[in-house]
């Protein structure tokens, strides 16, 4: 597998999910994605980015072009100190939240993605890494 | 070192009238081709102000700490200044200038009542120098600041202004959102169509996402939080513009958009808006011309 293009992003302000949309819908189009796909991993990093900043406080997400045997995927990894999940099954569930939100971004980042892994240790951070094959 | 500023702040207070002629001559140099920006009578309040609040602050300081709250006084009388400027369109150099331009009638003052003792003479123009400098760049960062509190609030009133309510029909509003729903907008935004149903008394308001780029959870809350605030005001919501990689995001999102009715244009919401009004939409039949 080769990375074609690699790149990274602080998500310290809500202007920076903004911005980290952008990238990553700038990404897809350099990878010729359908429109739907742009728009699945782009929503997708939005959900990640909020998290990172509002629940993570602040962190930063790698945005890797990937070419796999000819195949073509998005690969987005956000990364953070924050206070971590505990319970990752409960953060899983949709509808939980331990916020205001609707609690359904990580599990609708999951459903608009390929390959969803996250993992997070209690008071040492998280780390959420999607991608999305053409 | 004691009263580091006695000598300063004792020159200012006996010359402060030559002082300030020479400053506001100076200053209207300058400022010749920018008259109409400030009027006179401000210049010379402002600065007469400053004049007396400077000769305070260094009476009452030995050090030049501007953060200190012997000069907290002077510091206000700046931002203001600052703030004026930058909001009828100075450059910031301009605001530095107005501080740096006192040099010159401070220096001649010193001069003046130091001619005979040429030490003194150098290091009172240099404890001057300092202060000037150090107000210079104070009032130049104030400026910046304030220059971009102003365009902030230019784009924050701009945002409102591209959101427009719009009245289709009696009874029948629109409101096209257009670009990023984040934050500060989406609040603003929401309001403000609840205020025109309330005022309007409108019974169908359409919200058209055509112009939003990602609909995400948040976004979806928030359309949804309207919908169910606007219903209890008597206002049934339509959404409209929902393009067919949207659905299909906000389907694989999770979120239940069926207590909320979805139309592809909007046109097809107003076509539904005029039917829920009992109004229909008529081709009028022309007379065919008389014959001859
Ligand atoms: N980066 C993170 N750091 C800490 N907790 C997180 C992080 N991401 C998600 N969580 C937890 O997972 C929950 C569910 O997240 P999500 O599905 O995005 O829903 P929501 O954002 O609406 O709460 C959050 O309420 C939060 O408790
Ligand atoms: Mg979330």
């Amino acid at each position: 597998m080769a990375t074609l293009r690699s790149e990274i992003a602080g998500i310290v302000t809500s202007e920076d999910i903004v911005r980290v949309r952008h990238m990553v819908r700038d990404a897809a189009v350099r990878l010729s994605f359908s429109l739907v796909d742009q728009t699945k991993i782009v929503t997708a990093a939005s959900e990640l980015a909020r998290n990172t900043l509002e629940y993570g406080g602040g962190g930063t997400v790698r945005i890797d072009e990937l070419a796999d045997h000819g195949r073509l995927g998005l690969q987005l990894i956000f990364e953070d100190r924050g206070p971590g999940i505990a319970d990752l099954n409960q953060a899983m569930q949709d509808g939980f939240t331990s916020g205001s939100g609707l609690g359904l971004g990580l599990g609708g980042a999951k459903r608009l993605c390929n390959e969803f892994e996250i993992q997070s240790k209690p008071g040492e951070g998280t780390r959420v890494r999607v991608a999305r094959w053409k | 070192m004691a009263d580091k500023y006695r000598f300063l702040s004792e020159l200012l207070r006996k010359e402060e009238a030559a002082i300030l002629d020479k400053w506001l001559e100076l200053q209207q140099v300058a400022l010749a081709g920018r008259r109409d920006q400030v009027s006179v009578k401000d210049d010379v309040e402002t600065s007469r102000s400053f004049l007396h609040g400077f000769g305070k602050a260094l009476a009452a300081t030995r050090e030049l700490d501007l953060s200190s709250s012997g000069w907290a006084d002077l510091r206000q009388t700046l931002e203001q200044i600052a703030i004026t400027r930058a909001t009828r369109g100075f450059g910031p150099l301009e605001t530095a200038m107005l501080i740096f331009s006192l040099k010159q009638p401070v220096f001649e003052a010193i001069r003046r009542s130091l001619s005979s003792k040429p030490e003194e003479l150098a290091s009172e123009i240099w404890n001057a120098t300092e202060i000037l400098d150090r107000l210079g760049l104070f009032v130049t960062e104030v400026h910046q600041k304030g220059r971009e509190e102003l365009i902030r609030k230019q784009q924050q009133e701009m945002l409102e202004l591209s959101t427009p309510v719009v009245r289709l029909w009696e009874g029948v509003l629109a409101l096209p959102l257009i670009g990023t729903l984040d934050s500060a907008r989406t609040q603003v935004v929401m309001e403000s169509l609840l205020h025109q149903i309330v005022s309007t008394g409108a019974s169908i308001a359409i919200i058209d996402i055509t112009g939003v780029p990602t609909v995400d959870t948040l976004v979806a809350q928030h359309l949804l939080k309207t919908v169910a605030a606007a219903r209890l005001m008597g206002a049934d919501c339509i959404i409209s513009g929902i393009r067919p990689q949207i659905a299909q995001t906000i389907v694989h999102l999770g979120v239940e958009l069926t207590a909320v009715i979805t139309k592809a244009t909007l046109a097809d919401a107003f076509a539904i808006a005029l039917q829920r009004q009992n109004l229909a939409v008529v081709r009028v039949q022309k007379n065919p011309p008389a014959a001859g």
